[in-house]
């Protein structure tokens, strides 16, 4: 153990011991096998945190947006904010998912299927937003091209509208490639549940999967090709998410570093969620042994790399308003650091740069309580960040006469606290209902890593 | 030439072999004897018995390469029609056919027309969803998703003779011949 805090890049991926049965029976039993107490009790509070989202968007629908503290010059506020937290949440799934995949990095195996989940929980939170907020939602669907009875088409040269098509492709890849990789899990988990309605289920959704040569081999083919196509477009959305701002003519938005920034920030609050995940999960199913300290380790350093970015996209926003000499620009980093809104600032500063630079300590890296908390206050900087984008900019722009603040109402707190409800209560079913590491890669790992182990297993009669 | 023999009640012979390598060597051998209507079935993704059986097909990257085509010409002419042709909108004098503007939408669509042709593709090519397949009447086959590995020999194999296999079958060090009803 000891030796592993020493140098945790050089621990296995998959404790040792373990063979393609006991690897099996481990990651399916959380499934087949019966609830836990503490299950119900989670899935209990986000379900009527949910509930409470639920309320907030039908008074919204029945009220209108006037019920949120957004106004004339700051129309945007939480729900633009909301947006483009959860879906850069979302892209460490897929950075995890595909780009990992295709670099192939073993230590993705066991944290890949759960990071997919949260990818696609989140993308379903994040594109809630830009439709609630529209002020008619009952008219979102004139993003889409169609032939319509009034002759009119959506403009596309607007962001707002390559925004909608760069979320669904996102939305429809992610759940195309999270199927794909539960295809032979669901084969086993037909093959291995008892009760009636479990197998049929199972069995429906694994469209009679049987692990034949000839399937493998496409299913790699088509694995890999997803992977490679996920890992462009993951770049994609988010540039296509920061271009919402950096096309507009706003001081602090108008900027051609938007792009690369809002990507670094994205990977940098998604490592940081999936953490946040992981780190309870792993101790509350006692996953220590697929999740090891190795996995912990490889995360932190991930995210101390993107915080570094996210820095030095800080610090060029700021060169930057002196350097061009634009007086708006100089007046918006005044009133960033100095304006009413100043404490947003300083505390975005003291989660996205200052904290995590304990990551740079492997004693802390190795530390699941210490990261847990890194990785959460990283969630709150990087919420406050978009929200000092988006606010800050909105309320003092050009003209003072036309200056104005923004204050929430508690209906734009309970409609992003119910997002987070419907977040973790989807997370909740998905572990109760589907297996959250890849079984059919696991066995491949024990395969490749620790091939004795099998041979010694298949030679003991059973 | 012998013809091959009819067995209306057998749909083929499925050996079983605990650890991967075994069921290679089993793989390896058959095809040596001249079986070709066989399939190799494991729990997770073996990259040399995919050259074993012969399982190659470039179909799923072409196939892929064809739906990032379509939904790349379709995206930008889609735009292209609507932004030029269908509903012109002048803003001060300025080109209808922006086609830098096209790019974001174009580039989204590409990705999700392959990616939709990757999965559907492998789906159609695999023959899934298949509601049926006799593999599954050996009750043991349940593994073949979890620890075990298995070679199916059909019986329609021009060399296919039911002692003769089987015995080829049980030679190879195998966990357990069985016979798999159509």
């Amino acid at each position: 153990m000891s030796e592993q805090i020493r140098n945790p890049s050089h621990s296995p991926v998959v404790a040792p011991g373990y063979t393609f049965r006991t690897v099996t029976e481990k990651i399916s039993s959380i499934v087949l096998k019966g609830t836990p107490r503490g299950w119900y009790v989670g899935f209990a509070i986000c379900f009527l945190l949910a509930m409470m989202l639920l309320v907030a968007v039908t008074y919204l629908f029945i009220a209108g947006v006037g019920i949120w503290g957004i106004n004339v010059p700051v129309a945007w506020a939480f729900a633009i904010t909301n947006f483009v937290w959860w879906i850069g949440i979302g892209h460490a799934g897929t950075l995890i998912s595909a780009i990992l995949l295709l670099l192939r990095q073993t230590w993705r195996t066991s944290i890949n299927r759960f990071a997919e989940a949260m990818t696609l929980f989140a993308v379903a939170c994040a594109a809630l937003f830009p439709i609630l907020h529209l002020g008619r939602p009952y008219f979102a669907y004139w993003l889409i091209p169609y032939p319509s009875a009034m002759g009119v088409w959506p403009n596309f040269r607007s962001p707002l509208v390559w925004d909608f098509f760069a979320v669904t492709t996102y939305g429809l890849v992610s759940l195309m490639f999270w199927y794909v990789g539960l295809i032979p899990d669901l084969g086993t988990l037909r093959d291995r549940a008892h009760n009636t309605w479990a197998k049929m289920a199972y069995g429906l959704l694994a469209m009679g999967w049987r692990g034949s040569a000839y399937h493998w081999q496409r299913y790699h083919k088509s694995y890999f090709l997803l992977a490679a196509l996920a890992t462009p477009l993951v770049v994609s959305v988010h540039t296509i998410v920061s271009f919402d701002f950096a096309v507009a003519i706003l001081p602090g938005w108008h900027s051609t570093i938007f792009p690369p920034y809002f990507v670094a920030g994205a990977i940098f609050s998604g490592f940081a969620m999936v953490l946040t995940i992981t780190i309870p999960l792993r101790a509350f199913y006692h996953l220590e042994d697929f999740v090891t300290v190795r996995h912990l380790n490889a995360m932190a350093k991930v995210m101390l790399v993107s915080g570094l970015v996210v820095a030095y996209g800080y610090m060029t926003e700021i060169f930057l308003s002196w350097y061009s000499g634009n007086t708006f620009e100089e007046f918006l980093t005044q009133n960033r650091v100095f304006g009413p809104y100043a404490a947003l600032f300083w505390v975005l500063l003291l989660c996205n740069v200052v904290i995590p630079q304990a990551l740079w300590l492997r004693r802390v890296r190795t530390n699941a309580l210490l990261l847990f908390i890194i990785s959460v206050l990283i969630n709150v900087g990087m919420w406050v960040e978009r929200l000092v984008i988006v606010v800050g900019s909105l309320s003092r722009d050009y003209l003072p006469s036309a200056w104005g603040m923004f204050a929430p109402t508690a209906w734009d707190w309970a409609t992003f606290i119910g997002t987070l409800g419907l977040f973790f209560a989807l997370m909740f079913l998905f572990i109760r209902l589907l297996p959250m590491i890849s079984m059919a890669e696991m066995r491949e790992l024990v395969q490749e890593t620790q091939p004795h182990a099998t041979a010694e297993a298949a030679a003991k009669p059973e | 030439m012998k013809q091959p023999q009819a067995y209306s009640h057998l749909y083929g012979l499925m050996a079983e072999f605990e650890t991967p390598e075994a069921l290679l060597h089993a793989a390896e051998r058959a095809r040596q004897e001249g079986y070709r209507k066989l399939d190799a079935y494991s729990p997770f993704p073996i990259e040399e018995l995919g050259d074993v059986v012969h399982a190659h097909s470039r179909w799923v990257a072409l196939i892929v390469l064809c739906g990032g085509i379509v939904g790349l010409v379709g995206a930008f002419a889609m735009q292209y029609w609507i932004a030029a042709v269908d509903y012109p909108i002048d803003v001060g004098g300025r080109p209808l056919a922006s086609w830098p503007a096209f790019f974001p939408v174009s580039f989204e669509l590409t990705i999700l027309f392959a990616s939709l042709a990757a999965v559907l593709g492998m789906l159609a090519l695999n023959g899934l969803p298949m509601p049926y397949h006799p593999a599954f009447n050996v009750p043991r086959f349940a593994r073949a998703s979890q620890d075990r590995f298995f070679l199916l020999i059909e019986a329609r194999d021009k060399f296919f003779d039911y002692a003769k296999t089987k015995s080829f079958l049980e030679s190879l060090n195998a966990y357990e011949v069985n016979d798999v009803t159509p």
